[in-house]
């Protein structure tokens, strides 16, 4: 031992704890760690390898979103919500019009409505690929499913890049329709990759599902009980994970979803492996929706016309739309006073509240099923700190 | 028997610089023999290192759907040059808090070790570097020395990601080490001798890969090795995603890169052994095959053994520490001891067909009973769901 340490040693003050246990160790995890996916924090304290405090620590990519929304103007904030969950831009999107779209009685037309389904269960594909992939690299599989999700999401990325402009920021929807129409090329491109797509969920099904390790790392760890669900708000997938049936897409019959025939997977353990499946299934229903819209949608308007959108002012009120976004229930809630801008903007992130008992799930656990656990709530800090 | 020309090429040159030396002298002469022989390990290995280091990027490249390094040089092959220059310029920070001295000797320590164990492994005829008679008990004994460096590393960066990380790596390590020992025992007992030479001299009829024991001790072998050398799926004491990177968080530069040095030469000492023990060392599979020199046939096996590490750690998840220790003490432990067993029973079974069956149902019978004890199939399966319409 060094000569400075040992004098550090003597001055240091006596840390040996008199009980038996010995003391807790505290460790910041994050901001800037590898797999806290974007800056969140978790003040953790740990016996040994175990978790027996957890804190979670928000608000390093705070920046304002609501106040903006408010001080925007409707139209404004449209592109404002892409920025939420980026990764899903198409849901946040449609969340948002259709919010205004209560606010203000507005209708949308028959093949807006078709197309904002196809994008919705195209922007779920997408983000559940890559939930997994992620959920994986936080395991340490080192990148491979990860890459291998990434290349599936490219595809639809080229989608929605050909029909909005953008491969994240999409901005696609307007409460009242749809920015612009998607020509047949757009429909038989689209048709193509959801005809391809089973093949990649099979193999990927088959080879990181049933994987033993995988199993064993996800079964039986981070386990939610229904009833916490429920009195926690949580909601999406992982509500679904621990048996509770709860699908907004059947219980609002928003859209066009009554038209289409579709099962709503629910997990018997509430544990992370069924949360992993929660999505896996879950895809495997959205390409039979995906399906139905090809062969329903039929060719038409894709915007109202009545609706004037740039000097948009709708009447006074307050409407709460909600939609079932892939991460769980988004809604935005907006009060209007008659003026250009919401007099209340405010956001119901399905990530920030899905994250809100984290340590419940975690506490008991050891550090690695942490990370796990944490990847399968599947949070976006954009949403989450908005 | 080719005891041919190009077989021999390396021996014959390093007789050809000894024999400049001055007549009479022994102990220089041992001396400079001793420094060729290091220098020729070093310039091997090192070699090995770089190109391992590019080629397991590629490989893993390959395996995740994109190209992996391919802008410096042809090919991307000058990468370690680009790397270690890197590496070289970089700063090296040391935490204010940090144990000064055992900061510093952590990385060098366990460079120093994982070169030492590569000594004692034949490369090919006559080509034994350190040629001595516990060989195997040197590997051991200077190779659990690693456990002390990573715990240096852990404890003098004073950081609690660091602690953890050598926490892991003590506990899994030290496990390890039991079955990792306790599997070159047949090999030891059937030889009857600690020395690599002879392991390798009696395994040029048949590998020992190719008996029941052998092959059961060979797979324990590599997996402990696997866990060693801290790599996926075992790489838990350095897990990426949670613990930052373990031992190695509070090191820059080129500590860090002496780090992961230590680790390929760990990787490559393991495989080395595990080719010696089980593979049949430097021997041709075959009696026509060997007019190919001696260390083709050692390095193509090293070789092989490294794209298997290389395969794991670009297709499995990591397992949990429990986890690791779990199959470390409830089911390495106890087939390890069965290879022992077993070994002993083919040995004194006349070596024949029938002693080939009763090795192979003693490890098929552990294996059996352990499965069935340690079911854990019940609690750990794939599941059915249930839809709501």
């Amino acid at each position: 031992m060094s000569a400075t340490s040992s004098q550090e040693l003597e001055q240091a003050p006596p840390r040996m704890s008199s009980r038996l246990e010995g003391e807790l160790m505290e460790v910041s995890l994050g901001p800037q760690h590898p797999s806290t996916h974007g800056v969140f924090r978790m003040n953790v304290a740990l016996e040994g390898e175990i978790v027996r405090k957890l804190k979670p620590v928000f608000g390093y990519l705070h920046r304002n979103h609501e106040q903006i929304g408010e001080s925007a103007g409707y139209l404004q904030a449209m592109p404002y919500t892409d920025r939420l969950d980026y990764f899903c831009s198409m849901t946040n999107n449609w969340a948002y019009a259709l919010s205004v779209e209560k606010l203000a009685g507005i209708e949308v037309p028959e093949r807006a409505e078709y197309l904002r389904i196809i994008l919705a269960e195209l922007t779920r594909l997408q983000n559940h690929t890559s939930l997994l992939g992620f959920l994986l690299s936080d395991m340490g599989a080192w990148g491979t499913p990860l890459m291998y999700a990434f290349r599936e999401r490219e595809k639809i990325l080229d989608l929605f890049e050909s029909l909005s402009g953008a491969r994240m920021m999409c901005d696609y929807m307007r409460f009242g329709g749809c920015r612009v129409d998607a020509n047949d090329d757009w429909i038989a491109g689209a048709k193509k990759i959801v005809d391809l797509f089973p093949k990649f969920l099979d193999e990927f099904e088959d080879l990181i599902l049933q994987n033993e390790i995988v199993i064993a790392r996800t079964q039986h760890v981070g386990k939610l009980s229904p009833e916490l669900a429920i009195s926690a708000g949580i909601t999406g997938p992982m509500l679904r994970a621990s048996g509770v049936n709860y699908d907004i897409r059947k219980i609002d019959k928003y859209g066009f979803y009554p038209r289409f025939k579709f099962r709503v997977p629910l997990g018997d353990h509430g544990d992370t492996y069924d949360r992993l499946m929660m999505r896996a299934l879950e895809m495997r229903e959205s390409l039979s929706i995906l399906q139905q819209a090809f062969a329903q949608i039929q060719p038409g308007p894709v915007m109202n016309p009545k609706v004037k959108i740039r000097a948009f002012k709708p009447p006074v009120g307050e409407a709460y739309g909600r939609i079932e976004a892939p991460k769980g229930e988004l809604g935005f809630y907006l009060i209007s006073d008659g003026s250009a801008n919401p007099y209340r903007y405010r956001v119901r992130p399905p990530s920030f509240i899905n994250l809100t008992i984290l340590e419940d799930m975690c506490l008991g656990h050891t550090v690695a099923d942490v990370m796990v656990i944490l990847g399968s709530i599947d949070i976006v800090m954009g949403e989450v700190d908005r | 028997m080719s005891t041919g020309f190009v077989d021999q090429i390396f021996v014959r040159l390093k007789v050809w610089i000894m024999h400049f030396l001055p007549p009479g002298h022994d102990l220089i002469a041992s001396f400079v023999s001793a420094l060729l022989n290091i220098s020729g390990v070093l310039i091997v290995f090192l070699t090995l290192f770089a190109a391992m280091s590019v080629l397991e990027r590629k490989i893993l490249g390959r395996m995740q759907n994109r190209y992996g390094p391919n802008r410096v040089g042809p090919f991307g092959l000058l990468q370690p040059v680009a790397d270690g220059i890197k590496m070289l310029i970089k700063e090296d920070i040391v935490p204010a808090r940090a144990d000064k001295v055992v900061h510093f000797l952590a990385p060098i320590i366990i460079a120093a070790v994982a070169m030492l164990t590569l000594g004692i492994i034949p490369y090919g005829r006559n080509m034994t570097p350190l040629s001595i008679d516990g060989g195997i008990l040197f590997f051991f004994a200077i190779g659990s020395t690693t456990e002390l460096a990573v715990f240096m590393a852990g404890w003098g960066s004073n950081n609690k990601f660091s602690m953890l990380g050598a926490m892991r790596a003590i506990a899994q390590m030290v496990s390890y080490e039991l079955p990792l020992i306790i599997t070159t025992l047949p090999v030891v007992m059937i030889v009857g001798s600690l020395s690599p030479d002879q392991i390798v001299a009696a395994q040029s009829k048949y590998w020992f890969v190719f008996t029941p024991w052998g092959l059961a001790a060979f797979l324990l072998f590599f997996t402990s090795g696997l866990v060693e050398s801290n790599r996926t799926p075992f790489d838990v004491p350095e897990g990426e995603s949670e613990i930052v990177a373990g031992h190695m968080t509070e090191y820059s530069g080129f500590k860090y890169a002496t780090f992961f040095l230590a680790e390929y030469f760990g990787m490559f000492a393991i495989s080395g052994l595990a080719v010696t023990l089980f593979l049949g060392g430097w021997h041709a599979p075959l009696s026509i095959l060997r007019f190919v020199p001696s260390y083709i046939w050692f390095f193509g096996k090293l070789s092989i053994l490294l794209f298997v590490f290389v395969w794991a750690r670009g297709t499995l998840p990591r397992t949990r520490v429990d986890q690791v220790m779990n199959f470390a003490w409830k089911f390495m432990l106890p087939m390890a001891f069965t290879c022992v067993v077993s070994a002993a029973v083919w040995h004194y079974a006349g070596r024949g067909f029938f002693a080939w069956i009763w090795s192979l149902v003693i490890i098929a019978g552990v294996y059996m009973t352990l499965s069935i004890l340690l079911d854990t199939k019940k609690k750990f399966a794939p599941r059915v769901y249930r839809f709501a319409e």
